[in-house]
């Protein structure tokens, strides 16, 4: 296996961009990473986009060659990768494994999703269809009270509290704050998350997404090529995959997610 | 759109049922902080229609005391539009069977109008036009609702009934309308499909790329087209759908709260649909003085927004001892409804008497 690079990052703004389509979204984002990595359309050779529901949101499925066709590169292969809402990141792996492998040099890819062209009561159900449909959201569950039922284990388990849990949005508005193009760019604070209304208790409105439109891609080369381009390359120095059980009431202990440890391990 | 001669407002007045829910009402019934959900959108409660009040009864009444105000009869109409989205017919006019209540049948012309909540405006556009043409000499234009809010959708915090009639002449004018303009796009943020009982809207899409589009575009081109600032005018009515947008409009546009102040009747009647306008003008004229200026701009989702340029005459000063009831009058006579008696009240209860 060979050595991988990032050469190169494209991200649009992230928000309820009502004016812009997923096709623009992902063009957007592949053609910033290929200017900033100062490679040629025609050095790319194979393009990889994660995306998660685009034939319920959009009523559009095969949304890589549209992206690739629209972007100028109709000519190159261009699968989607759908894996829930790690389809970006499966897709970045996937994207790994054709330049490790030798198959290709250059190798666009990104994530995109339009979840703002149907209503939000539509977006919330299109979400939840990641869960099993039949074992769970059939009955009721949504994301926001799956994730809220593991939430609640945990701190019977482990004795979390809602303190901490209000300390992952803290961090991540504190992230967001640096990022001109994220939703909501400011600082918040403990004590405004926990007030935040309730939506599946313990989790609150800063504790679950909201549905955002935007789209990131990044460009990969063989490290031994990476002087060739003008893009100021980040190695990847590891990657891990893993899985688990689809339902939460299958898991041996629903307070774990096996799935990012088993990444945790790979690395 | 300017018109050839004066225009403006004769005779005005409006009607709000007596029954009232609040949030906190409302959320009890749906497991939802009703509390935080009025307090969000700065709604304390919302009137609510009893079982035999429609648009045609609140019209009416609005009408006839419209008609008392300007010291005319309903002979000397010679036209009627009523804008409304809860027109009791979907085939059958609403403005005919007002004309006949207010007997201003038959010698008239008489349409029902729909643009969500600025039907009650493009009405008044059309008696304006009328009026100015020499088409007729006096016009009533109507905008009421008694508004749909699918059980449990956030829409029943806001939705709402009331109406406010104005007689639109040449002479003897309250109020002269010096101009209007609108500003009309192709917008899908809210709709109700034939056959539907309940309307749908697109969460917040109806905020940024509806309402404030349309209400600030819209009155942007009034200011420039009247050479006017913001500060030159006494007062300022926009459209209400909740307590929070008209204030976030005009604070945007550089409207003072204290100009919108006496016509923001959101807060205790809720969102009258096409009706919020009218009604938020008739308590501003209620207030106003000879010589004030009023600066008004509605919005319909769909999307429009109509806004107009309004200077009060002196007449204004009589129009206290016609022995009309005020909008504070006639919205101070409040009784506080629980969600099941809405419910009834609104058809809400499948199979109920």
């Amino acid at each position: 296996m060979r050595d991988v690079a990032i050469i190169g990052v494209g991200e649009t703004k992230i928000g309820e961009l009502w004016d812009r389509s997923l096709r623009e979204l992902g063009i957007e984002a592949g053609l910033k990473a290929i200017q900033d990595a100062g490679v040629r359309g025609e050095d790319v050779e194979r393009m990889y986009i994660g995306n998660m529901s685009a034939g319920k949101l959009i009523d559009q499925e095969h949304v890589a060659p549209l992206i690739a066709d629209y972007a100028g590169l109709s000519h190159i292969p261009s699968t989607r990768i759908e894996s829930g809402g790690a389809s970006g990141g499966m897709a970045l792996s996937e994207a790994y494994k054709a330049v490790a492998s030798g198959m290709n040099d250059i190798v666009v890819v990104g994530g995109a999703e339009k979840m703002t062209d149907v209503g939000e009561d539509e977006a919330k159900k299109i979400l939840s269809s990641t869960a099993d449909q039949e074992w769970e959201t059939v009955f009721g569950a949504t994301f926001e009270s799956l994730y809220a039922m593991m939430a609640r284990y945990h701190m019977d388990k482990y004795g979390t509290t809602r303190e901490q849990l209000a300390q992952v949005a803290v961090k991540n508005h504190s992230n967001a704050a640096k990022n001109p193009n994220a939703q909501f760019p400011r600082e918040t604070n403990k004590d405004f998350v926990m007030k935040a209304p309730v939506v599946s208790d313990p989790l609150g409105m800063f504790d679950c997404a909201p549905l955002s439109d935007g789209g990131a891609a990044v460009v990969l080369c063989p490290v031994e090529r990476v002087d060739e381009f003008e893009g100021e390359p980040v190695e990847i120095v590891s990657m891990g995959e893993g899985g688990d059980t689809m339902a939460v009431h299958e898991r041996e202990e629903i307070g774990t997610l096996k799935a990012t440890q088993s990444c945790r391990d790979g690395l | 759109m300017k018109t050839k001669d004066d225009v403006g407002i004769k005779g005005y007045a409006g009607y709000v049922p007596k029954y009232r829910i609040k949030p906190e009402e409302i959320g009890d019934c749906w497991g939802e902080d009703g509390k935080t959900m009025g307090r969000g959108l700065r709604v304390e409660s919302k009137s609510v229609p009893s079982p035999d009040e429609d648009v045609v009864t609140i019209s009416t009444q609005a009408a006839k005391w419209a008609m008392q105000r300007a010291g005319i009869k309903g002979e000397d109409l010679e036209a009627i539009y009523v804008g409304s989205e809860s027109h009791p017919y979907a085939v059958k006019p609403t403005a005919t069977i007002v004309a006949a209540s207010i007997a201003a049948s038959p010698h008239m012309t008489a349409a029902d109008y729909e643009f969500a909540c600025k039907a009650g405006t493009a009405a008044f556009q059309t008696c304006m036009g009328l009026v100015s043409s020499g088409m007729i000499e006096n016009g009533m234009a109507i905008g009421a609702d008694t508004s749909q809010g699918a059980p449990g959708d956030a829409l029943e915090y806001t939705a709402a009934a009331g109406g406010a009639a104005y007689v639109i002449g040449s002479e003897d004018l309250l109020a002269k309308i010096k101009e209007t303009v609108s500003y009309t796009t192709d917008t899908p943020d809210f709709w109700r499909r034939e056959g539907e009982k309940y309307p749908q809207h697109g969460g917040r899409f109806t905020g940024k790329p509806a309402y404030f589009k349309h209400v600030t575009n819209c009155t942007k081109k009034l200011l420039e087209r009247t050479g006017n600032e913001p500060d030159e005018y006494d007062y300022a009515v926009f459209h209400q759908p909740n307590g929070k947008f008209p204030v976030k409009a005009a604070k945007k546009l550089g409207f003072s709260k204290d100009q919108l102040e006496p016509g923001l009747l959101v807060t205790h009647i809720g969102n009258t649909y096409s009706g919020s306008v009218p009604l938020g003008l008739a308590a501003t004229l209620d207030q106003a003085e000879p010589g004030d200026k009023i600066m008004v701009t509605s919005y319909g989702s769909g999307a429009g927004s109509d806004s107009f340029d309004i200077e009060v005459t002196e007449n204004i000063t009589d129009v206290k001892e016609k022995d009309v009831p005020t909008i504070e009058e006639v919205t101070s006579n409040e009784e506080f409804v629980p969600y099941s008696v809405y419910a009834k009240y609104r058809d809400k209860i499948e199979g109920g008497r």
